[in-house]
């Protein structure tokens, strides 16, 4: 057998947390959010999940990978989508 | 969600905040499913996608060298084929200087003898990877460390070579034209590229926060403006016809697009600015005569 270099877990670079480069943090208003799922559509991190709140379908952020780009906050139809200062603990 | 829910190229990708061509990778794995191979050109996103020993890819992900993904591509199919597989699809992707330049050989080969590869290009317009050199991908004008503006110039000189035409030419089924502000045709088109049996081309185009210098945020609305303003063009072309464009309500004048980058920033300071603007103007009323963009 010949030992190809390199071969990796499929989608392991999961184990990184991106959100640690982050500066702004997504936060939704999920009063305001209508599950249209544009955010989720158009984050190059694919780090936007759907949940359910109050018995309505709603989007949220996983604050693990999320580099708080901004563009969901851009592309959100109906503004439900704050970026707010992460400050340090 | 209209769009397809599992991911194939997962987060924890070392992509730029903001960065087009993720979110372009994203979207076509969408399109493509588990049962594919994909290779890779070297450039941002096989840099971004596997740092050892990590990988993002869900799929079995070969990295190429910088000139050959394409020739990559023909050889796994070839042997696909000779194992009597005939439902593994193949992709090979490439960054616009990997694939409209160093590339182009392997690719013009690929497309010549008709492999059943859909092979897609992400067009930042520019070598990123190694520091935002021009490309044949670069647009006429654009500011690159290769092509800076000063006393005598305005940036890049030449024009934005058409690698959707050049693709078409070698008379394969199917090329398109993708954006990533524009996700449900994106992934129909790579889709469409996927189903064809023989070699398809498609280009997306993926701005760069990095090298076009605006803010990541900004990366849907400025993909967005280069469609709304005609410079980049979303179409297919099936067995030469051209079809399904994206006509456009109100074509928007070229500066709404530039104004927001600083790769063209020296045309709003320059003295005789005015006339290149004009010049790109030109180039997106071209566009839309060609393709009868207006409605
Ligand atoms: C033969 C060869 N020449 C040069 C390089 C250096 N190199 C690595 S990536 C890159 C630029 C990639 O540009 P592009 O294909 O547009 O991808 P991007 O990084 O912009 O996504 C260059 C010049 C190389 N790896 N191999
Ligand atoms: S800020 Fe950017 S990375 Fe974070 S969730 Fe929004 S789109 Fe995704
Ligand atoms: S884009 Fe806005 S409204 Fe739509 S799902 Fe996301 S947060 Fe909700
Ligand atoms: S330099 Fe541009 S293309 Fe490369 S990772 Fe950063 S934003 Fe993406
Ligand atoms: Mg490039």
């Amino acid at each position: 057998m010949v030992n190809f270099a390199g071969i990796a877990e499929p989608g392991s670079t999961k184990n990184y947390k991106t959100g640690t480069w982050r500066t702004y943090r997504p936060v939704v208003d999920f009063d305001k959010c209508i599950g249209c799922a544009k955010c989720w559509e158009y984050c190059p991190e694919g780090c936007i999940i759907e949940l359910e709140v109050d018995g309505k379908e709603v989007y949220e952020t996983d604050l693990d990978y999320c580099k708080g780009c901004g563009i969901c906050s851009e592309e959100c139809p109906v503004g439900a989508i704050e970026m707010e200062l992460e400050e340090e603990d | 969600m209209a769009l397809e829910e599992e991911e194939y190229f997962e987060s924890g990708h070392r992509a730029c905040a903001g960065c087009g061509l993720a979110l372009g990778a994203r979207l076509a794995m969408k399109a493509t499913g588990e049962d594919a191979i994909a290779t890779c050109s070297t450039g941002c996103l096989e840099v971004v996608s596997s740092p050892y020993p990590e990988s993002s890819w869900e799929i079995p992900w070969i990295h190429s060298l910088f000139e050959n993904s394409a020739a990559l591509g023909s050889g796994i199919e070839a042997g696909l084929k000779a194992q009597g597989n005939d439902h593994t699809k193949v992709v090979a992707q490439g960054g616009d200087g990997g694939t409209v330049d160093i590339g182009i050989r392997s690719l013009s080969g690929m497309l010549e003898r008709n492999h059943d590869v859909t092979y897609v290009c992400y067009d930042n317009e520019a070598y990123m990877n190694t520091g935002i050199q021009r490309s044949g991908s670069t647009p006429y004008d654009a500011s690159t460390t290769t092509s800076p503006p000063g006393t005598e110039s305005y940036g890049n000189e030449n024009r934005k070579k058409d690698a959707l035409e050049i693709a078409a030419a070698h008379g394969i089924s199917y090329v398109a034209s993708a954006s990533i502000a524009f996700p449900s045709d994106l992934v129909d088109k790579v889709k469409k590229a996927n189903e064809i049996n023989g070699a398809t081309y498609v280009q997306i185009h993926t701005p760069c926060p990095t090298g076009w210098g605006y803010e990541g945020k900004e990366t849907i609305e400025i993909a967005r403006l280069a469609v709304e303003t005609g410079l980049w063009v979303l179409y297919g072309k099936k067995d030469g016809e051209i079809q399904n464009i994206n006509k456009l309500n109100d074509r928007k004048p070229v500066e709404e697009y530039l104004k927001k980058q600083k790769r063209f920033k020296h045309l709003f300071k320059k003295e005789d600015g005015s006339k290149e603007l004009e010049k790109i103007q030109n180039i997106a009323d071209r566009n839309a005569e060609k393709f009868s963009l207006d409605k």
